[in-house]
């Protein structure tokens, strides 16, 4: 015989909440977090090593953890930047979880931070389903990746604030299809904003900069709608004010009741999918 | 491969609420897996096989029930599918959705409690 009990609780449920105390404290703090998610070899460290010295340049006060299963070796290049760089080895775990930042951040993250960088382990698919208590998730892909890859990680592109394309100074050579892969990102992500960087050349080192300062500064940064839902229990506005303490998912009334006027800039989709 | 981390939640999870209700052995857990939550039912069953070893889900019996991921269009307001791969688009009037209804969810449904006749 057996007793059942209808739970309805979110399996991640704790994860989300520290991720919810966490993003709080740090927003107290006037930290901003940048949860950085993209595939091994997409070329993150290199252009984080540049938007972390142009951050120095323009004296705002950055930082940076970064990722690996093993190895220190990018937390070496980054930290010819200048700035304070933590490396984290996961020892094989596949991705960052909110507890492991907070444990990194404890003690280190240096007074004043206003900016910290967070460059996940290279994988699209464990990262994306960990909350870290970062106010702003950027997915990055190289030109060499191929323009369907946000169709193949939906989760990764879904949720993200931003996409940045990386790698851009190879597109000719690669024969890159920018509209196929705005067509990719759109169709899972519709209004979020592609922004193009080569860390080569520097393009878009300095815009990706002014758009984590515009967050840091109060902007509401793009909502994905993949992560409509989640942010609405664990984002910003609501983290300091209830206690997700029992790990309840709350109700699940997707009803007519919201209406949060997500702001897609739905004109950009263009018209081959 | 974060189906492990998940599996370890779950039986976390599953063995606090036995606890709770003064149960020390699980007959069987109920998920409910979105579309796009971003995990595979399959590599979630063998984590769970791996992870409930020694637990108080040793002998539970899994049940995974996936949940189709649909939208609400923001033009005409229309309930669709959203379809693998997925398109946040409104099949009828192709405006941007403005609403995942379901889709994302990663969610423990049911525990099932070994109990005394």
């Amino acid at each position: 015989m057996c007793r059942s009990v209808d739970v309805r609780t979110a399996v991640l449920a704790k994860n989300d909440s520290l991720a919810a105390q966490l993003r709080t404290e740090l927003a107290e703090r006037r930290v901003t977090a940048v949860n950085l998610l993209s595939s091994p070899g997409s070329g993150k460290t290199a252009l984080l090593e540049l938007v972390l010295r142009r951050a120095r340049e323009r004296a705002v006060a950055v930082a940076a953890l970064t990722a690996d299963l093993a190895t220190e070796n990018d937390a070496r290049r980054l930290a010819r930047s200048g700035a304070p760089v933590k490396q984290v080895l996961t020892g094989g775990l596949c991705h960052l979880e909110s507890a492991q930042l907070r444990g990194l951040i404890d003690g280190w993250l240096p007074e004043p931070t206003r900016l910290l960088f967070v460059e996940n382990v290279g994988n699209l698919v464990c990262p994306a389903s960990y909350d870290l208590g970062e106010t702003l998730r950027v997915t990055l892909m190289s030109v060499t990746e191929g323009e369907d890859k946000p169709l193949k990680y939906p989760t990764a592109f879904g949720g993200a604030h931003l996409v940045v394309l990386t790698k851009t100074d190879l597109a000719d050579a690669v024969g890159f299809d920018d509209s196929a892969f705005t067509t990719a990102v759109q169709r899972v992500n519709p209004g979020v904003e592609i922004l193009p960087t080569s860390a080569r050349d520097g393009r878009g080192v300095d815009i990706l900069l002014d758009r984590v300062l515009a967050v840091a500064d109060g902007a509401a940064p793009h909502t994905p709608l993949l992560a409509a839902d989640h942010l609405r229990h664990h984002g910003h506005d609501h983290a300091p004010a209830h206690h997700h303490g029992d790990a309840r998912a709350d109700g699940h009334e997707h009803g007519a009741t919201h209406a949060p006027g997500h702001a897609h800039g739905r004109s950009t989709r263009p018209a081959s999918a | 491969m974060h189906e492990l981390s998940i599996a370890a939640a779950v039986v976390e999870s599953a063995e606090g609420v036995a606890r709770e209700h003064g149960s020390d052995a699980v007959a069987g857990v109920t998920l409910r897996i979105g579309e796009l939550a971003g995990v595979v039912p399959d590599a979630l069953r063998f984590s769970f096989s791996l992870v409930a070893e020694g637990t108080a889900l040793h002998s539970a019996e899994l049940v995974i029930e996936e949940v189709p991921a649909r939208a609400r269009c923001g033009g005409c307001d229309a309930r669709f599918a959203v379809g693998s791969p997925p398109a946040l688009w409104c099949p009828h009037c192709d405006t941007a959705a403005a609403e995942l209804l379901s889709g994302r969810e990663l969610e423990l449904a049911e525990v099932r409690m070994a109990g005394s006749p």
